[in-house]
């Protein structure tokens, strides 16, 4: 096990995680971006568990954590995308700019 | 608590009298109900039919009853009983109570304010007809009436000083009844103010005497007086001067008489009551109560009381002669008569002054009515502006000539009681003083002659037609005018009438008798030499007076150079006290009063501007600038930086979600490089 493999993949999905959560338009891509870098989070738990075995295996514990609260948590944002879109007849971001000064 | 005291002294004395039952024992009634006359009538008077005199009169109904069965009771039987409540003590060992003594003396004074008093409040609802405050008038003159039994049915010198206050506001409420007139204020001011010096004489007598005794009860006084007590025997004469001093306020004798004139000033009827029952008998009566003193303990103190008392009965007769004023006139001659009483009590004869007494409250109030009854037809006090009313006023001037004769002394009861007097003062070996006494009887036989000619006789100088009073106020009038013309009878010297007896039996009841002179039979000689003048003093009058000329004014000349204007200015006693006045108080009130603007006005100032100025600091530099200026600087900059940093504000979360990474970034850095 070469574990700089791994965190290099996971670096990668966390960079390309930021990059489509900063400049992407669309609500939804950017909820994927989100889980892209859940997704980066997660490989790093699991490879720092597998080189360094914790004794009551923290790493995976953490690991389906994130998987649990990134599944609510795409629920409760798809969800609300879905009103916005009904509400909007659009999912741009750059036109959801009501909550400023 | 409940401190009922008979007073079993009468047999030792060898005096025979009843307890007076219930009717004296509960007598406290009587002296109660006007005051609580005074009470109702301030509160329900407006909206009663007469203003409240309804309420005044029921009251002094029921006294005048009242007081008529104890006069009765006392004729037949006698009574003599005291009832005291403790109220309190003074000091150690004087007790501070109040009560009322029901013995001959009281029961005269009661019998005289009631009825008296009744007839003139009767007479008041017809003279005071759509006045002005008429509750007013009828609330202080109940209160008037009040003080005055407070004062006679006083068991002690305190309740008496309590009562003798009392009439003293009462009279000063009264006098300046007319108050728009700033001349009726200053009426009302100077009796207050002349009383008021007289007072302090009473108040320290009053201490004097009390504290040499260790008691204020007349009772104690008296009986120490006479079982000559050693404390009381070295403070009597000083103690009985002070007393006197304050009688002498009350019962105008000269020269604290300059009151009275003025205090003409208010309604008619009060005169009445004040000249007749209430008031200026006050000062008599303290005489007489504490008659014992005088009489046995302080025989120095007589001398200045009979010299003043001469002067007064003759000074104010003359002063009399020359008065223009009806009322004026009539008050002059209640001092020259209170001058007799006080003259022959100081001499020794008790029963003389306060027969006088009686029968004067009959004929001056008669006499006083009658002037109110002429004033309220001619609109006038003047007598100029009068005359020629006899065929007018024919009730008004029947009674008025009863009246006058009483007084004069010619026949009807004023010749008895002047008589009694007159015989005393020779018995007593006062003889100067008896002829003065004599020569005042002429006097005040002239003056009345010139009255009556001026105000009845010849012709009527007035404006409007003059009509006879309504009967309200002539009833009154004949009501009065029967006591005037028979009281007299009452006590002719050696002649004790079948059942009651006669006026120095029931005066002899007392809680403390005291052997008095009093007449044992009828002095032909003195009381000829009286009638002798007296008519004189009429016809001299009349011959004076009655001549016809064009008018009035010339009737009444009666210029006698120098003594005219001496007696027209009351002998410059006002001036002169005026004066004295002006001149020791005078720089001291400046004084004070330059004090009070310079000094204490001006620290007051000062620190009223020392404050306004600190409170302008204050409010300018403090709080605007301080305070204001931290709690205004506070907020700007939270405002000045809100509207800065709001504009990172900008709604675009995908800038949040940059500045969040380039911020998650900085600290990489920090961590991996500089930590």
């Amino acid at each position: 096990m070469i574990l700089s493999q791994f965190l290099i993949l996971a670096a990668a999905l966390f960079a390309f995680g930021i990059y489509g959560l900063l400049v992407r338009r669309n609500i939804v891509l950017i909820l994927l971006s989100v889980e892209l870098m859940l997704t980066a989070v997660n490989i790093n738990f699991i490879a720092f568990e597998s080189v360094f075995r914790s004794p009551d295996a923290i790493g995976q514990v953490f690991a389906i954590f994130i998987i649990t609260i990134a599944a609510a948590e795409v629920g409760i944002g798809l969800a609300i995308v879905l009103m916005i879109f009904r509400n909007r007849k659009s999912a741009n971001v750059d036109e959801l700019s009501l909550m400023r000064y | 608590m409940f401190d009922l005291a008979f007073i079993a002294a009468q047999e030792a004395h060898e005096i025979h009298a009843g307890d007076g039952g219930w009717w004296a024992d509960t007598a406290g009634i009587m002296l109660a109900l006007p005051l609580v006359a005074f009470l109702l009538i301030l509160a329900f008077g407006k909206r009663m039919k007469y203003q409240g005199g309804e309420i005044a009169i029921g009251a002094l109904a029921i006294n005048a009853l009242w007081a008529s069965v104890l006069m009765v009771l006392n004729m037949t039987e006698g009574v003599l009983t005291q009832t005291t409540f403790v109220i309190g003590r003074i000091g150690s060992g004087l007790v501070f109570e109040l009560g009322w003594v029901v013995d001959g003396l009281s029961i005269l004074m009661y019998f005289l304010v009631s009825v008296v008093g009744l007839l003139v409040f009767i007479y008041a609802v017809g003279y005071m007809k759509g006045d002005r405050r008429l509750p007013w008038f009828f609330a202080a003159f109940s209160l008037f009436a009040g003080a005055m039994l407070v004062l006679v049915g006083a068991p002690n010198l305190v309740q008496l000083i309590i009562g003798w206050e009392g009439v003293g506001l009462a009279s000063y409420l009264l006098i300046g009844f007319y108050w728009e007139d700033l001349a009726n204020v200053k009426a009302g001011n100077k009796a207050f103010l002349v009383n008021k010096v007289a007072d302090v004489g009473l108040v320290l007598g009053a201490i004097i005497v009390a504290l040499a005794v260790g008691s204020f009860d007349f009772f104690d006084i008296n009986e120490a007086a006479i079982s000559g007590n050693a404390e009381l025997g070295a403070v009597a004469v000083v103690g009985a001067l002070l007393l006197f001093f304050g009688a002498m306020g009350k019962s105008a004798v000269f020269p604290l008489h300059i009151w009275l004139p003025d205090a003409m000033a208010g309604p008619t009827p009060v005169s009445a009551l004040m000249h007749a029952a209430t008031m200026v008998t006050a000062g008599v009566y303290l005489m007489a109560r504490m008659f014992p003193l005088y009489q046995n303990m302080a025989q120095e103190a007589r001398t200045p009381m009979i010299i003043l008392g001469a002067i007064t009965l003759f000074g104010a007769g003359l002063l009399a002669l020359v008065a223009k004023d009806i009322k004026r006139l009539l008050a002059y001659s209640t001092v020259s008569q209170l001058g007799y009483m006080m003259t022959v009590i100081a001499a020794g004869g008790y029963t003389a002054g306060m027969f006088h007494l009686f029968t004067h409250a009959f004929f001056k109030a008669l006499l006083f009515l009658c002037a109110g009854s002429v004033i309220h037809a001619v609109h006038s006090n003047n007598m100029s502006d009068m005359g020629g009313l006899r065929k007018y006023m024919p009730r008004t001037y029947w009674t008025w000539i009863a009246g006058s004769l009483a007084l004069a002394g010619v026949g009807l009861s004023g010749f008895w009681s002047k008589d009694e007097i007159l015989s005393t003062l020779g018995n007593e070996g006062y003889q100067i003083v008896m002829w003065v006494a004599i020569a005042g009887a002429f006097v005040t036989a002239f003056y009345m002659a010139r009255a009556t000619v001026l105000t009845f006789h010849g012709s009527y100088e007035g404006e409007r037609e003059p009509h006879e009073s309504p009967s309200v106020m002539t009833v009154p009038l004949i009501l009065l005018a029967i006591p005037t013309a028979f009281a007299g009878l009452l006590n002719i010297p050696g002649v004790s009438w079948p059942v009651i007896g006669n006026f120095t039996e029931w005066l002899a009841v007392r809680i403390v008798p005291m052997g008095d002179h009093h007449a044992e039979s009828i002095d032909w000689l003195i009381g000829g030499i009286g009638l002798l003048a007296a008519v004189a003093g009429i016809a001299v009058g009349w011959a004076i007076f009655s001549k016809d000329r064009d008018s009035q004014e010339d009737r009444d000349l009666f210029e006698i150079p120098v003594f005219y204007p001496l007696f027209r200015r009351g002998y410059y006693i006002d001036d002169v006290a005026l004066g004295a006045v002006g001149a020791t108080i005078g720089p001291i009130a400046r004084f004070v009063d330059w004090t009070n603007t310079h000094i204490l006005d001006a620290i007051v100032n000062g620190v009223g501007m020392a404050i306004k100025y600190l409170g302008g600091f204050v409010y300018g530099i403090i709080d605007q600038r301080g305070v204001d200026g931290v709690v205004h600087g506070v907020s700007a900059i939270a405002d000045g930086a809100g509207s800065v940093l709001r504009r990172m504000q900008t709604g675009q979360v995908q800038q949040y979600a940059a500045s969040f990474v380039a911020g998650a970034l900085i600290l990489v850095v920090v961590f991996v490089f500089v930590l």
